[in-house]
């Protein structure tokens, strides 16, 4: 069997001794364009030290990369001159040159051919058996035969630049840095005993007024010397044919094609600053000669490289990405206080957690606990400890929310006339009697034709005021618990069965007319509601007004107005409900006018030491409709009205949409609210433990959490630390 | 959780005796329901006849379609034929509904391949309108109807469970897999505004004994074929001792199944015994009260 190889670095090189060693019979060669000794780039860090498979593959090299491996525990972070450290991470470096010479020895001492400083054109490589191209991300291999591998390439929006340094860290270092420009941050680590990598990463228009784009080499490295220069305290950078890049991500839909193989970042690559690239090629190799170790037929050996192969690349590849886009969008968090900027730091991936941060540096988290606390808690004490985020208290609209768990009962089928059933009653006090911050009675009708279906609960006449009322007076008896209430209008929603027989289908009988922004159904076929006229406007702005009363007398304390999910509210703001042809549609301005006055009636009422919040849809997930960017203008215009907090919703503006349940993404669109409106927010992603509500209160992803049940039965002390419920 | 078996029916020219011979076998057992699987142009016997027969022999287990490719099948038929099952067998059935993985089906059938997630939908509304109005007899014993559920694996599938469906059926593979499968259509459930919480439904391939787990992952890979490299992936993860099946129903049981079935990868009904066997001898978790594990539906 003849193999040839193109591109003699650590894929190409490691995958040619691997199979020359299993296969000793087989001819190998590797062509490499550039000189022996010649390489770009300083050190590559491997994120996790462990090498999957590497000790198996061949101990030789294991031994000897690891050999050379510098080892650290712990990332750093100087945040603006404040410096900061969480150990319990592993993390080892090796010098880029050092490694391909290591790998060329075991290749010449296991008679694989290596031949450099030649071009081979991948087109004239026709009598090889099997052609493995590991000729990196700008891959001539995979452009000849590009409809069959199917690459697809997104350029990032940052810009960043290689440097060595001579300075030895003993750490991941990330440096913050902002200059009149804007902000700059740098990913440093060791690579061997004298020598660190040290990446300078910027943003597009920082590094165009900084006048980056007409820098040549060295100005470019004058440049980040003066920038860095209190941090280096007289060391030196370095360069080597450095330049300023995006980085590009690279993802293939097959890694091969007849007897032709893709390997490494010809394949695919993962952003430099998960530190992962090197290890996917090396783990590649390995896999590729696992294939065929089993079969050398060429055919079933590649598939099953492939598959055995691609959900681990595509995992890394998620994690890179998310750290990518964090990087671009750091300035987002610029306001963030330097603890919670180096925990969002760790946990943006998402594949950290508070737990894992726990277990890797207790006093790391311990800090952060007592900072989070001493940040929101304004009858702290100062102590050696202080509870997880989620039991932290959350001073919201002139109020105290004693934790961060909102809790909320099962949706009600049994409430008669709007009146909420006694089981529905029996379930709140019991939430509230547990550990919740805020019990949340979700979808209260403000009028009898607003509710969804004929078994939903209302506010709307003086016995529901009632109810709630002894309900408010036993939940202050029992805990510190608030009571939410979120009054909408089911708009063109509205008049349907029970959501035990499934979800948007019409009441057989007992239907009643629906209104909404415009004339159109919310499910095929269903019953076509009125656009809504100056007088319908009126009338509902003041059924949400005389809730709000009714609620103030009730002695709630957190009323919502529900502007999410397609109700009336939020079909004035999406386009694709929104079809009027007056001042209620075109800019968001217009289409916002309705729910803002509906907000700045209830604010009227509501007083200013209460909270008010309003339920949002991040994004309409459906073609044409709003998206994050929209709910973030509107957002704005909310919190200028006197809204205090959003919960975060997506999808349902129409009936046809495309739904998205990741919890990443529900996690992103309460982040972006949060910090880029810079407003609470309460988030709706699907949690039922601890650990994912601390990771993002922690993180200031969040300020509240939406717990599902099974709510747990602990009615636990309420001083000390309770992690262990919910 | 309940563990149920797969009929024998998509082995090749299986005779009709040896799967009612499963149905009767597994009525007797611990077990808590039969399923069958759906594929149009496999040498196979169609899931709704198997299961009329089976309701004949049998009088405790669910019957399960696990799943049946509904955009394959006119709605109104697929709606009277349900119910007949359901009044044939008192009550039992369990109608899950997918849209399948082969093109070739529906080219097979005349059906138009690329709007199948559409005609799925709108078939998941018009079965229970019709099951429910009584508008096409006959009245089905449960009184919505069928339970019904819905497989698939991305989120389109999960909104389909919340917004139409009882529960959800997942197509097989490990439990970590279940396990992030389940908290989707969970999140989804939750996000629809229903009440109680979604029937969670998941399937497995076993062959007890060294020769028959070499000829069940030669069954799974041509089964899958048209799969491509993916028919070995499920071929490898076949269950071949008792062992690794108690293992595996826990783990499951453990990420909130409520129903498991395992699908046999030959007709020989001593797989079905020693399937009994292991769970008689071994339970993998204690059978619940209350029996038949069929429809936990809110209502």
């Amino acid at each position: 069997m003849r193999v040839e190889v193109l591109g003699g670095g650590p894929a190409g090189l490691y995958a040619a001794l691997l199979l020359k060693q299993i296969h000793p019979e087989w001819s190998l060669t590797v062509h490499e364009r550039n000189p022996r000794d010649a390489t770009y780039g300083w050190g590559v860090v491997f994120s996790d030290r462990t090498l999957t498979g590497l000790r198996e593959a061949d101990f030789r090299t294991y031994d000897e990369i690891t050999g050379s491996f510098v080892l650290w525990e712990a990332i750093n972070a100087d945040i603006h001159g404040t410096l900061l450290r969480c150990e319990g991470h592993a993390f080892a470096g090796i010098g880029r040159r050092h490694l391909l010479n290591i790998l060329q020895d075991r290749c010449e001492e296991l008679g694989v051919a290596l031949r450099f400083e030649i071009e081979v054109d991948p087109a004239g490589v026709t009598d090889a058996d099997l052609l493995i191209a590991a000729d990196g991300v700008n891959s001539r291999t995979r452009s000849l035969y590009e409809p069959a591998f199917g690459p697809s390439v997104t350029m990032g929006r940052a810009r960043y630049i290689w440097f060595g340094v001579d300075k030895t860290y003993d750490s991941f270092t990330f440096i913050f840095k902002e200059n009149e420009h804007g902000l700059h941050q740098v990913h440093a680590y060791p690579f061997n005993g004298t020598t660190s990598t040290f990446i300078v990463e910027c943003d597009e228009a920082v590094w165009l007024s900084a006048g980056l784009d007409q820098a040549d080499e060295a100005a470019s490295l004058a440049y980040c010397e003066a920038l860095f220069a209190e941090h280096l305290a007289g060391s030196r950078l370095m360069s080597n044919r450095s330049a300023w890049l995006s980085f590009p991500t690279l993802t293939t839909r097959r890694w091969s094609h007849d007897s032709v193989v893709i390997l490494g970042d010809a394949a695919h690559t993962a952003h430099f600053s998960i530190g992962s690239g090197t290890k996917l090629a090396l783990e590649d190799a390995i896999a590729l000669a696992q294939a065929f170790e089993q079969t050398i037929e060429t055919g079933p050996a590649l598939r099953r490289f492939e598959l055995s192969r691609r959900p681990r690349v595509e995992a890394t590849q998620r994690a890179a990405e998310e750290s990518r886009r964090y990087f671009e969008e750091l300035r987002r968090y610029r306001h963030f206080e330097p603890r919670q900027f180096m925990f969002h730091l760790l946990t943006r991936s998402g594949r950290i957690t508070y737990d894992n941060l726990r277990q890797r540096d207790p006093r790391f988290v311990d800090e952060t606990d007592l900072w989070f606390r001493s940040a929101h808690d304004p009858r702290s004490r100062s102590s050696v400890v202080a509870p997880p985020p989620l039991h932290t208290p959350l001073v919201l609209g002139g109020a105290v929310i004693p934790n961060r768990a909102v809790m909320a009962p099962e949706p009600s089928l049994t409430a008669v006339d709007g009146l909420a059933s006694r089981e529905t009653l029996d379930e709140l006090r019991q939430i509230a009697s547990g550990s919740a911050g805020i019990v949340m009675l979700d979808h209260v009708a403000v009028a009898p034709d607003g509710r969804v279906s004929p078994v939903d609960i209302g506010l709307y006449d003086r016995r529901h005021a009632e109810v709630l009322s002894s309900l408010v007076t036993d939940i202050d008896d029992d805990s510190g618990a608030r009571l939410l209430l979120s009054l909408a209008h089911a708009g063109r929603r509205g008049s349907t069965r029970p959501r035990s027989d499934g979800v948007d289908r019409s009441l057989r009988t007992g239907g009643w007319p629906l209104i909404s922004a415009s004339a159109l159904p919310y499910a095929p076929g269903g019953p076509v509601p009125r656009a809504m006229t100056d007088v319908d406007m009126d009338r509902v702005r003041e059924q949400f007004a005389g809730a709000a009363r009714l609620a103030l007398e009730a002695g709630v304390g957190v009323l919502q107005i529900d502007m999410s999910r397609g109700y009336l509210l939020a079909s004035f703001i999406s386009p694709l409900t929104n079809r009027r042809d007056d001042v209620h549609n075109g800019s968001l301005e217009n289409r916002l006018r309705f729910p803002l006055s509906v907000l700045d009636a209830v604010r009227a009422v509501w007083p200013d030491d209460r909270p008010l919040a309003v339920a949002l849809t991040a994004s309409d997930q459906a073609r044409g409709g709003a998206r994050l960017s929209d709910a973030v203008a509107v957002v704005g215009a909310l919190r200028d009205h006197g809204c205090d907090l959003i919960t975060v919703h997506s999808g349902q503006t129409v009936y046809a949409d495309r739904p998205n349940y990741d919890f990443d993404t529900a996690a992103h669109h309460s982040d972006i609210i949060r910090n880029e409106a810079r407003i609470p927010t309460l988030t709706t992603a699907f949690i039922t433990t601890t650990n994912p509500a601390n990771t993002l209160l922690a993180g200031g992803r969040c300020d509240l959490c939406l717990l599902r049940g099974p709510h747990p039965p602990a009615p636990s002390p309420r001083a000390g630390r309770r992690e262990d419920r919910a | 959780m309940r563990i149920g078996v797969g009929l024998p029916s998509t082995i090749k020219q299986v005779s009709g005796s040896t799967v009612l011979d499963w149905a009767r076998f597994a009525d007797d057992g611990p077990l808590g329901s039969v399923g069958v699987l759906d594929q149009l142009r496999y040498d196979s016997l169609d899931p709704l006849a198997t299961l009329a027969a089976a309701a004949a022999v049998t009088t405790r287990l669910r019957l399960a379609t696990t799943v049946v490719i509904g955009p394959l099948r006119n709605t109104p038929l697929l709606a009277k034929e349900a119910a007949s099952i359901d009044q044939l067998s008192g009550g039992r059935l369990t109608l899950g509904l997918a849209l399948g993985a082969r093109r070739d089906d529906y080219e097979t059938a005349g059906v138009d391949y690329a709007h199948r997630g559409q005609r799925l939908t709108e078939q998941l509304v018009a079965l229970r309108d019709i099951w429910e109005d009584h508008a096409i007899g006959p009245r089905p014993i449960q009184p919505r109807g069928p339970e019904l559920i819905v497989g698939g694996s991305d989120d389109s599938a999960f909104a389909r469970v919340a917004r139409y469906a009882d529960g959800y059926m997942h197509g097989g593979g490990p439990p970590r897999a279940f396990a992030s499968a389940v908290s989707k259509a969970r999140a989804a459930w939750v996000d629809a505004g229903r009440p109680g919480e979604p029937q969670l439904w998941g399937m497995a391939y076993f062959a007890l004994g060294e020769r028959q787990a070499a000829e069940g992952r030669d069954y799974l890979l041509d089964y899958y074929a048209f799969t491509g490299p993916f028919a070995e992936r499920i071929a490898g993860a076949l269950l071949t001792t008792p062992q690794s099946i108690v293992q595996f129903a826990r783990a499951y049981a453990e990420a909130g199944c409520h129903h498991l079935v395992l699908f046999p990868t030959s007709a020989d009904i001593d797989q079905l015994h020693r399937l009994t066997e292991t769970i008689a001898t071994k339970p993998p978790v204690p059978p619940r009260e209350g029996g038949q594990g069929g429809s936990g539906r809110a209502r």
